[in-house]
């Protein structure tokens, strides 16, 4: 019962999003809102502002600079945390930074 | 010793002489895409996982013993943190220099066009994300090679 409801309920909330798609602008439509915001202001002065002939490179390094450099933390926060959940807890300590080299030693004295 | 077939050199003759070709040119191309970057697609993320590849494909040839051209775990855990440094001590040295963060125009280095003082930044925080994306890749590889090795229940080889 609880999962037929679930299932009627996604349908109609599927099919609702997939009805708005119709009142999306059309891909690369100038007179769409977001294209007349700052697309224009970025395209028009980026060359000059950021130095960068490249529009993609000047508006992700530059004017949003702040955005990528917590993208590169969510990067690394994510490798450290892959890392942290692989390692093997050898309940020593900081096995990491000693690259599991007591676990070999105290394997090899037994 | 089944478990740890990362760890052992693989590959015969033809990957021992085709991998000295490709590797060099991997490593240029990736510092091609950094420098580049700023002129044409690319950028620091693309550098950084092409010159992972080329540490990784060294690593997986040669063994992970071998110590001539590899990143060991523990350094590469400790440069994945300076390469995020290395971008957020670019916004600090624009706070020095009088701007907001992340303002190049302002960086303390006597240049005379904004413009050339902005490609400087853009190079120096793709410098960063270069660094901190090839080194958490080496990290994530390693974790995985030294699990591989410590798992001694699963036997992986049958």
């Amino acid at each position: 019962m609880a999962r037929g409801l679930t299932t009627i309920l996604m349908t109609v909330i599927t099919v609702l999003f997939c009805a708005c798609t119709v009142f999306l602008p059309t891909i690369g439509d100038p007179n769409s809102a977001p294209n007349q915001h700052v697309t224009p202001y970025y395209i028009e002065n980026s060359a000059v502002d950021t130095g960068s002939p490249n529009i993609v490179t000047g508006t992700l390094a530059d004017y949003r600079g702040f955005d990528t450099l917590w993208e590169t933390s969510v990067m690394f926060v994510s490798g450290l945390t892959a890392c942290l959940i692989l390692m093997k807890n050898t309940g020593e300590g900081d096995s990491m930074l000693t690259g599991g080299k007591q676990n070999k030693k105290k394997k090899g004295g037994k | 010793m089944k478990n740890n077939q990362l760890k052992k050199p693989f590959g015969g003759i033809i990957l021992d002489s085709s991998f000295r070709i490709i590797i060099p040119f991997t490593l240029v191309y990736g510092m091609y895409i950094l420098t580049h970057g700023e002129y044409s697609p690319g950028g620091g993320f693309q550098a950084g996982a092409l010159l992972a590849v080329g540490i990784v494909l060294v690593r997986l040839i040669q063994g992970a013993d071998k110590e001539s051209f590899n990143v060991p775990g523990p350094i590469a855990v400790v440069c994945a943190g300076v390469g995020t440094f290395i971008y957020a001590a670019t916004g600090w040295l624009t706070l020095f220099g009088g701007g907001k963060f992340l303002d190049y125009s302002f960086l303390p280095v006597p240049m005379e066009h904004l413009a050339e003082l902005h490609a400087l930044g853009i190079l120096m925080i793709e410098i960063g994300v270069t660094v901190c994306v090839m080194m958490t890749i080496i990290d994530i590889m390693d974790a995985i090679i030294e699990r591989l090795d410590d798992d001694k229940e699963v036997d992986y080889h049958e």
